[in-house]
């Protein structure tokens, strides 16, 4: 365990450190200043009166910005709370999350925004960005003030758990938002065509007996939504992209200038659905897993920067709701606090993504597509860091376990590479 | 006799969830018990006590008359003690648990619990917390291990042997527990297995079901052509609502078997239904009640098959199936 008493300005040396924009991380040291990165050195060591914290053989990060969270809270605390959310998110490494807007009461009132924002302020974990609701009570039939939500600090816009299934709502909403210069993030899925849809279509739901999702519900309402995006300018943020079609539409839609960026998510680039065999609740997510060869398309496709970040579409549901019939569960896993560990364990040490690239997808990225401060190590950032034992091989368990919720398949998982604790505006919270 | 020296072996399952995890000695094994036992049916006095002092609990979660029927007389004719609980419910989520109501009955000490469930995977749900063995009765749309038995030991009656023979599965493959067990069943037993029915019923990837693959063919009559045995299962007429089928005098023209269709099917090819029966759409009368069919046989033979299981999941050795 890291052991530091917080100093409003002192180096970090001896990490390695891994900076967006840099192909692999190396030696360096870090001068913080009341809460902001002062200077970034490529060098083992500096010769400094002020006060020296030396993290030799740790990995230094920017810390990871999670664009796509579910706090539960207001309203559903018994499944998650801002305060342990934010616990779980910094015990993964992330200092800035976004929270999404199907809460109770739904955030499409700026009285919701600033109460959540007050929450996390006495909470005191991390930085949080609120995601209002797209539309009334998430309905998808009257747009929000988006403009109030701003004021009271909405960062984004999203319906996401629903499609906005009418076309001209959608429109509307993105024409509204552009103006505002606020991201909408959809949610892509034609209900109905997944129905009464349960997990993948494919051989394994053929298999199982288990109504099948076909990857085309996600990509026929990826295709209307990038084509609303081009018919109106407005920036586009594709949440939880899981389909080869759907990198297809996206890569696409790049190539002809269409302002759509698309996120994905830790489980769909490391599992699939013939892991549902024995009808585990808790790998039941909506988008469901997909097809290994989805799976392996869509770590394509961020490598070759069609998927712009990885999010962890942390959706916390507790015992009771998920110690029920597979059909009756309702869908989502947990993945802050596992999100890094897992992609380093399967990824990284397995060769198919190097580390740096896989901070830039968690840090720089994500930052870039809500368009937040957050995510570099640039001087005059905030001084937001994550100090990462890369080496570590740990088990997660209910002990370990922040959330409230403990929907997760990785329960009892062993995984290498682990977060020792974060700087948030240069203060030290040690997390193991 | 010989038959049953060389099955005298213990089933060493706990529980029999499906036919896809059971091998093709095990899938004998149950056969060959329960032929064992079909005797005890014929008897005057119908009942042997080799599940004396075991208590055998039936859940039925969806309706159902026959399999509930045949499980209670497999119990009640091997001296099991049993009770039943029916309780129809939509998939809402609404009233006691399943979790709390399988706990409940197992406190009050049950050996084995029988349940039919409209959830696919609920029995291996149910194993997550109970200690007693879970015998299904049918999940959802995923497997129905008892009725594809029974539709075996039909056929093994028939024919001697399941190799080599052929077997046309006709309906609502997409949606059908029935048609999953059976393809599991007989395709680990060497049969060749067809299945027909329209698209919108033909689920993504039916050709890779079972051991080693299906043919699929939607033109009934080579479907049936060279079959030695046709299942055709019940069409669900509520299903009508999501669009599987235009109309039933479509469905019948195009998939109920009929005289005329069996015309194209080789003589010795006999019919199978599950029950319960929609005469006039997915089979005519006259085949319901024609010379191919085996579909009384098929439903004694459920109590037989019933019996075999209860009594090796209970523990029992094959040879002793004879106990008087």
């Amino acid at each position: 365990m890291i052991k530091w008493k917080n100093r409003s300005e002192f180096w970090i040396t001896g990490a390695e450190i891994a900076a967006p924009g840099r192909k692999k991380p190396a030696p360096g040291c870090i001068h913080l200043k009341r809460g902001i990165i002062e200077e970034l050195v490529w060098k083992k060591s500096v010769e400094t009166d002020l006060p020296v914290l030396e993290l030799d053989g740790y990995l230094l990060t920017p810390g990871f910005v999670d664009i796509h969270t579910h706090l539960r809270e207001p309203g559903y605390e018994e499944k998650e709370t801002i305060a342990t959310g934010t616990s779980a998110a910094i015990a993964g490494g992330f200092t800035t999350v976004a929270c999404m807007a199907n809460t109770d009461p739904v955030v499409d009132d700026p009285s919701v925004v600033r109460y959540i924002l007050d929450r996390n302020e006495q909470a005191g974990n991390c930085r949080l960005y609120v995601i209002a609701a797209v539309t009334r009570n998430l309905e998808g039939r009257d747009i929000n003030e988006f403009g109030l939500l701003r004021e009271a600090g909405a960062a984004a816009l999203s319906d996401d758990g629903k499609y906005i299934a009418n076309a001209r709502v959608m429109r509307s909403a993105l024409e509204y938002a552009g103006m505002l210069e606020l991201p909408v993030i959809s949610h892509c899925e034609e209900i109905s065509l997944s129905a009464e849809g349960l997990m993948n279509e494919g051989y394994y739901s053929t298999k199982l007996g288990l109504a099948g999702i076909p990857a085309e519900t996600e990509e026929t309402a990826v295709y209307r939504d990038v084509a609303l995006a081009g018919l109106t300018g407005s920036r586009l943020h594709v949440a939880h992209a899981s389909t080869a079609g759907t990198v297809e539409i996206i890569r696409r839609a790049k190539e002809r200038q269409i302002p759509v960026t698309a996120e994905v998510t830790p489980h769909h680039l490391t599992m699939d659905d013939s892991m549902l065999q024995d009808y585990d609740r808790n790998l039941k997510v909506n988008p469901p897993l997909r097809s290994r060869e989805d799976v392996d398309i869509m770590l394509d496709a961020l490598s070759s920067g069609v998927i712009d970040c990885i999010s962890t579409d942390h959706a916390p549901h507790n015992e009771i709701d998920k110690e029920v019939e597979f059909d009756l569960a309702p869908p989502g896993m947990i993945g802050l606090q596992t999100a890094f560990a897992l992609l380093n364990t399967e990824l990284v040490e397995t060769g198919k993504l190097g580390i740096a690239q896989l901070v830039a997808l968690m840090t720089e990225s994500p930052a870039r597509v809500l368009g937040i401060p957050a995510g570099t190590l640039d001087k005059g950032a905030p001084a937001d860091l994550a100090v990462i034992d890369p080496d570590e091989q740990w088990v997660y368990d209910r002990e370990n376990n922040r959330s409230i919720s403990s929907n997760s398949p990785l329960i009892g998982r062993k995984l290498t590479g682990r977060v020792q604790g974060v700087f948030v505006g240069g203060k030290w919270t040690s997390t193991v | 006799m010989s038959n049953r020296e060389r099955i005298d072996v213990r089933f060493k399952r706990k529980h029999l969830l499906g036919l896809e995890e059971l091998k093709a000695e095990e899938i004998s094994l149950i056969l060959d018990t329960a032929e064992n036992f079909k005797e005890v049916s014929e008897r005057a006095i119908k009942k042997v006590p080799a599940l004396r002092g075991i208590t055998v609990a039936n859940l039925f979660y969806e309706p159902s008359t026959r399999t509930k029927l045949s499980f209670e007389l497999a119990e009640k004719r091997l001296s099991a003690d049993s009770v039943s609980f029916s309780k129809s419910t939509s998939s809402v989520k609404k009233g006691e648990s399943l979790r709390d109501t399988a706990e409940n009955i197992e406190a009050m000490k049950v050996d084995i619990v029988v349940m039919r469930h409209g959830s696919s995977g609920a029995h291996k749900f149910l194993t997550e917390f109970l200690d007693a063995s879970v015998v299904n009765a049918g999940d959802g749309q995923h497997e129905h291990p008892t009725q594809a038995l029974l539709d075996m030991l039909t056929l093994k009656q028939r024919w001697g042997s399941f190799e080599g023979k052929k077997v046309t599965i006709i309906g609502d493959i997409k949606h059908s527990r029935v048609a999953r067990s059976n393809i599991w069943g007989l395709t680990k037993m060497g049969v060749e297995v067809t299945l027909c029915g329209p698209p919108t019923m033909m689920p993504v990837d039916a050709h890779r079901m079972g051991e080693g693959g299906v043919r699929v063919e939607y033109d009934l009559r080579k479907a049936v052509a060279e079959a030695d045995a046709v299942n055709i299962l019940r069409i669900q007429l509520e299903r009508q609502e999501s669009k599987l089928f235009p109309s039933r005098r479509e469905y019948l023209g195009m998939f109920g078997i009929t005289e005329e269709v069996l015309r194209n099917a080789p003589g010795e090819c006999i019919v199978m239904h599950p029950g319960p029966m929609n005469r006039g759409v997915e089979i005519s009368q006259e085949v319901a009640d024609g010379e191919r069919a085996v579909i009384l046989p098929q439903v004694t033979n459920g109590v037989a098959v019933r019996m075999a299981v209860l009594f090796l999941i209970a523990g029992g050795k094959s040879s002793e199936a004879e106990i008087n």
